[in-house]
């Protein structure tokens, strides 16, 4: 089962788990990733953060992100929320959420989709410091992280 | 000009691209001579100095179509939406 949401709004991780447990059959295992905003970014302070996306292509590709993690490890399920909008520093931006009858599945599938979400998925990351505002740019890391579960 | 070379496209532009352009949505009824979405980058480069830096100087701009990533080589079609961004940095 595939669960992805893109809102506004916080989420508590504690509802989710339950949505997991009870939506899936025989899950011996729940991995959990959750991204905050940073309240520094190299020496800058960072207020908040807006977050800009594609509508209906988000969706599509963290969806086809989840699918793809279903093939490759027997999950159960997938769980992911990205939030959009103004965001302060501290506050939750994304939760991936996966669950299989084994750990090892379950942590690796939670970073096969963080990693394609970081490179892939239509959001883009403005921060809000006392000094200005910029357009957070796109890291080599990402894309190398990426890139490292083709050749795996 | 035949019925069938009618392409009216949708076109919309993301994040820094969106605020450089000061656009973020316009129909678009493609020149015959536009085929695939390097032409479309060509035409939308010739719009003055913005969109040049934009569309002819920075390498970095992706695009999609109907939501999906594409490369220069694709072959636009009638209804398609087109989407111009830089590279993604959420998460």
């Amino acid at each position: 089962m595939i669960k992805v949401d893109i809102q506004t709004q916080d989420f508590d991780i504690s509802i989710e788990l339950a949505w997991m447990r009870q939506a899936t059959d025989n899950c011996g295992a729940i991995a959990s990733f959750v991204g905050l905003v940073r309240g520094k970014d190299a020496s800058n302070i960072v207020d908040f953060i807006e977050l800009e996306h594609y509508p209906v292509m988000a969706e599509k590709s963290i969806t086809h992100m989840a699918e793809m993690a279903m093939q490759r490890w027997p999950l159960t399920a997938v769980r992911v929320i990205h939030r959009v909008g103004r965001l302060p520093a501290g506050a939750q931006i994304v939760l991936v959420l996966t669950a299989s009858e084994h750990r090892k599945a379950a942590f690796a599938a939670c970073e096969f989709v963080m990693d394609y979400l970081k490179a892939e998925a239509p959001f883009w990351k403005k921060e809000i410091l006392p000094a200005g505002e910029h357009w957070v740019e796109a890291k080599a890391s990402d894309e190398l992280a990426k890139q490292a579960w083709l050749i795996e | 000009m035949q019925e069938s070379s009618v392409r009216n496209i949708q076109i919309l532009y993301f994040a820094r691209v969106k605020e450089k352009l000061n656009y973020s949505i316009e129909p678009l009824s493609l020149p015959e001579s536009i085929h695939t979405i390097s032409d479309l980058k060509r035409l939308l480069a010739q719009r003055g100095e913005s969109w040049s830096e934009i569309f002819s100087a920075d390498k970095q701009i992706r695009a999609a179509v109907n939501h999906e990533l594409v490369s220069d080589e694709y072959l636009i079609q009638d209804k398609d939406e087109v989407g111009f961004f830089p590279p993604v940095s959420g998460g």
